[in-house]
């Protein structure tokens, strides 16, 4: 249709696309600004633009099977009583009963632990369903406090502090009254079906210096048992990350934009934060600089789809990362067998990521009962754990070909970027050559 | 991020142990700022004797024996002296404040003047504050005011000169708690101006906007009201002159503050535990000030 | 579950006097050795009254409790002192830092003296009593606790306040009940000024009987009739075009 246009002599402005148009219509129609869910849609350097050097005249590979490449990951080693004990470093970003439905939390418990690896609470608390099914859970502790007490505290593996998300660093969480049943409104402490609106910050601490009392305080009340995370959207990591170490932070999350969210604006999304790809070297030349590397755990995500991604974040630097877009499209988001439902709300697969409203054909990012049945938790979790295995057993297949034993033996000079941006903000050098673009400056 | 702590002594009986108070102050915001440190101390006999102008200094390298004989090189009838604080050199000498200053920096181009006046000496550097409290002696100084500053730097390096406190008049001293939004078109604002700056500091910013503000006429409350309506972000102030300990929060007032008040001292500390000794704080008048109010003492 | 590690000192066997009452002095014990004393299964058992002293400002003390038992406090608390109290009845001779009895669940916590910020901040349920004043956020998003303020409290109290009742027997500062959800506030003095979507509301019958009850659980005399009621005009229950700010 398009090159029917084009014979006919059209042609479409870079500046004003048609879906900028669009935007802009909606804007006059409605008055209100897009909310939608999902991360920063736009293209933007990440791990495409980088290729392993793998074994070569100089460099031996080892052989599948037989020869060992291991996955296993600790987290939190620094001050817990009981870290993690992962493995699998690819782990399973927060995300929230409300955003999601019951089953689905279920079916990402379910997931995780067949292959032994961590799920994470989001800004709804904690729900027997995810506790039951998750052998390690990590409780989101975020500025809204929604379900927050000392039980499901105790009750957890690991505390994550949450300051940010990659898609809207600086933003609260969002959810709107359509999906605000019953359930959630009684979890959340908020009258049913209303528009929830949300602190940005925490309301008991603001600064680094605040958080170290904080975190003493969540250590106190857990007999200093359990991890303490903190999680940061990318924006300045190399001072955040530093400031995490110094607060007293035993594992960094590091969320890039390309991290989804269930609902917000997408002006937030597309605009604020930085790329996941961007975003890795700082925050390893952080820990770096203070002696903290592998010492201080880095868990990255925004983005992150396959073994490839898994693999060149670890090669990076970073000891684990997280999922949560990748595995809701593994437990059946944007199927195409629910092309014709997503088509009578005005998208299509692939493009559904009006999570906000709480009508997923998919039975996911909704809380209508009937909606949610189609998920089924017990398949939705096998297919989630054939999903973590395949990424998994990807990672498993470029290490072994970089010769590496463990995955996190990987390391940035097995990398080369393709274009300028990429080597640049990955800090590799442009395949074929050995320039590193952009070196300079205090970071 | 931070830790503040002032003291303010009004009975004289007291000035002999300004030392050993503000060391116990200052052990007890460490944690807050772990990375680098500064005190600025008035009235010290021995880091500035009386009747005597003085510069403090980051002398990068050079020794103090040089650094006395450039400085004499340039004033010989001024009876140069020096007092050695660990990374920071206090000069002083019998003339004015901007004389000795601006001899300091002819003779000692490349190092970093950190404080100037009389009777005030400013010591910064970096490392564990318990340490450099060490290094300067801090527990054997005597006078009437000091203030005390430990950094978790946020945004800027950690260096000496980005240490707090920023002294950048006569005198004047300024620490902060927190973080400013807008300083780097302030910043360029001001070097518009003429001023120049020692660090990319932030807080920087706010001491040289409340220099500039005092050396166009305001006083110092007008000065930190300006600086209140000007930048954006969340901070925690104390100023101090040779003879004024003023306070002042942002707005949204997130960053903490606390004051205690008896007939013998006003002291200042970001967290109530750096109070918990100071002899009478049982009985002492213990309050948070309110947001955007500059509360000041007079000596 | 809880337990001692084995380094520390057990205060409760180092000055046991009468099996009722322990003293934990923290200028010889730590917060961790109170902490983790506490929090043991038979901490109410070996006493049922806890007093700490020479607090000297220190963080998170007597927090994490989970169990019906009494904790005095003789001086004055850091940050986060009961901080998510549960069944434990905390008292405060003194004034508390940040945070105090922030996230608390039930159970009592009193301080005589004055709080600093988000006093009470996040708490479901329970009953906060601050004799002095509290500071700014005193009560911010507060999920059902009850706080009794004898004094004044700062701006921004009641943030987002989504359940529970705070009740000022001073003044409030400026935008009280900034973007409040269904928390009720009664305020004897002045209101500086009120933040969004808060408003005056109708004193009735059942709002004296609540008010005149939580005075009496917080020992207070002051008459109900001289409050006024706060609370949400729920306007910001959804986004719309015309709440855009």
């Amino acid at each position: 249709m398009d090159r029917d246009l084009a014979q006919q002599g059209l042609r479409e402005s870079a500046t004003f696309d048609r879906t900028t148009i669009a935007a802009i219509q909606h804007a006059a129609e409605t008055g209100i600004y897009d909310i939608r869910g999902g991360g920063a849609k736009r293209k933007v350097p990440h791990f495409d633009d980088l290729l392993f050097l793998g074994a070569s005249m100089s460099r031996y590979p080892l052989e599948g099977y037989r020869e060992r490449c291991d996955t296993d990951v600790v987290l939190g080693s620094r001050h817990a009583r009981y870290p993690l004990h992962l493995s699998t470093p690819v782990t399973i970003a927060g995300m929230s009963f409300g955003a999601l439905s019951g089953r689905a939390k279920e079916a990402l418990g379910r997931g995780a632990s067949e292959v032994g690896t961590s799920t994470t609470t989001g800004d709804g608390g904690m729900t027997p369903e995810e506790r039951g099914q998750s052998k390690h859970l990590v409780y989101q502790y975020l500025p809204s406090r929604y379900g927050m007490n000392p039980d499901d505290l105790r009750r957890a593996d690991a505390i994550e502090v949450v300051l940010g998300q990659g898609a809207k660093p600086g933003g609260g969480g969002m959810l709107l009254g359509q999906k605000i049943s019953e359930r959630v409104a009684g979890m959340r402490t908020l009258p049913q079906g209303i528009d929830q609106r949300s602190a940005c910050r925490h309301p008991d601490w603001t600064g680094p210096d605040d958080l170290e009392i904080k975190i003493g305080e969540l250590r106190e009340i857990t007999d200093w048992e359990k991890p303490i995370y903190v999680k940061i959207a990318a924006s300045r990591p190399y001072y955040d990350v530093k400031l995490a170490i110094k607060a007293g932070a035993d594992v960094v999350v590091l969320d890039g934009m390309q991290g989804g969210t269930a609902a917000t604006q997408d002006v937030f999304i597309e605009h604020v934060g930085i790329p996941t790809l961007a975003a890795i070297p700082q925050a390893v030349q952080a820990l770096q600089e203070e002696g903290m590397h592998r010492t201080v755990q880095l868990v990255v995500s925004g983005g992150i789809r396959n073994g490839a991604d898994v693999a060149k974040c670890l090669a990076l630097g970073a000891d684990a990362v997280a999922i949560g877009t990748a595995a809701l499209i593994a437990l059946g988001d944007n199927a195409p067998k629910h092309d014709a439902a997503y088509r009578e709300l005005g998208s299509a697969a692939g493009y559904y990521d009006d999570w906000q409203a709480g009508r997923d054909p998919a039975g996911i990012t909704t809380q209508d009962p009937e909606l949610a049945q189609r998920l089924d938790p017990v398949l939705g979790g096998r297919r989630l754990a054939n999903f973590l295995r395949v990424m998994t057993m990807e990672a498993q297949i470029i290490a072994r070909a970089c010769g590496k034993a463990h995955l996190t033996h990987l390391e940035p000079e097995d990398l080369v970027a393709l274009t300028i941006e990429a080597a640049a903000m990955a800090r590799v050098p442009l395949a074929g050559t050995s320039w590193v673009p952009g070196q300079g400056g205090p970071t | 991020m931070c830790g503040i702590v002032g003291l303010h002594l009004r009975e004289p009986a007291l000035h002999p142990r300004l030392g050993e108070l503000l060391t116990g102050m200052l052990g007890q915001i460490c944690e807050r700022g772990p990375d680098s440190a500064g005190v600025a101390v008035y009235g010290d006999p021995r880091m500035s004797p009386p009747g005597r102008a003085t510069t403090s200094l980051l002398p990068r390298g050079h020794s103090a024996e040089s650094v006395v004989g450039a400085v004499t090189a340039l004033l010989p009838a001024a009876d140069v002296g020096v007092f050695e604080g660990g990374q920071t050199l206090v000069v002083n000498a019998l003339t004015e404040p901007e004389v000795l200053r601006a001899a300091v920096r002819r003779a000692v181009p490349d190092a970093v003047v950190i404080g100037y006046g009389e009777d005030v000496a400013v010591l910064k550097g970096v490392g564990h504050p318990k340490v450099l409290a060490d290094e300067i002696g801090l527990v054997h100084v005597q006078g009437w005011q000091g203030v005390a500053h430990t950094r978790m730097a946020t945004e800027s390096a950690v260096t000496p000169e980005g240490s707090h406190p920023f002294s950048v008049g006569p005198g004047q001293c300024l620490v902060h708690n927190g973080s400013f939004a807008n300083h780097a078109t302030i910043r360029r604002e001001l070097r518009a101006d003429g001023v120049e700056f020692d660090s990319e500091n932030d807080t920087e910013v706010g001491a040289r906007f409340v220099a500039h503000q005092l050396t166009h006429g305001a006083d110092l409350e007008k000065a930190l009201r300006l600086l209140c309506e000007r930048f954006d972000g969340f901070y925690t102030l104390l100023v101090s002159t040779r003879d004024s300990f003023a306070v002042v929060r942002d707005a949204i007032a997130c960053k903490p503050a606390i004051v205690a008040e008896t007939p013998q001292w006003v002291a200042m500390a970001s967290e109530y535990r750096a109070l918990a000794h100071l002899p009478g704080v049982e009985t002492a008048r213990i309050f948070e000030p309110e947001p955007e109010q500059v509360y000041a003492w007079q000596r | 579950m809880a337990a001692l590690s084995p380094a520390a000192v057990d205060p409760a066997e180092l000055s046991a006097a009468a099996d009722e009452v322990v003293t934990v002095d923290l200028a010889h014990s730590s917060v961790r050795e109170l902490n983790a004393a506490l929090h043991r299964r038979d901490a109410a058992e070996r006493a049922s009254t806890w007093i700490v002293t020479r607090p000297d400002g220190r963080h998170s003390i007597a927090c994490g409790l989970d169990q019906e038992l009494t904790v005095e406090v003789d001086g004055h608390a850091g940050y986060y002192c009961a901080g998510m109290n549960q069944r434990a009845t905390v008292t405060v001779n003194g004034n508390v830092g940040v945070g105090v009895a922030e996230n608390m669940m039930s159970g009592v916590v009193r301080v005589h003296g004055s709080a600093s910020q988000s006093a009470g901040a996040t708490a479901h349920g329970g009953l906060l009593v601050i004799d002095g004043d509290a500071a700014a956020r005193c009560g911010i998003s507060m999920k059902g606790v009850d706080i009794v303020v004898g004094g004044s409290v700062g701006h921004m109290s009641a943030f987002m306040g989504q359940a529970g009742r705070l009740v000022v027997c001073g003044n409030a500062g400026e935008a009280l009940g900034d973007s409040i959800y269904e928390a009720r506030l009664y305020v004897q003095g002045s209101v500086k000024s009120l933040g969004a979507d808060c408003v005056e509301k109708e004193l009735r019958a059942e709002h004296l009987s609540e008010l005149a009850e939580l005075l009496t659980l917080a020992g207070r005399d002051d008459d109900p009739a001289g409050f006024r009621r706060y609370g949400s005009a729920r306007r910001l229950y959804s986004f719309s075009v015309d709440n855009a700010y």
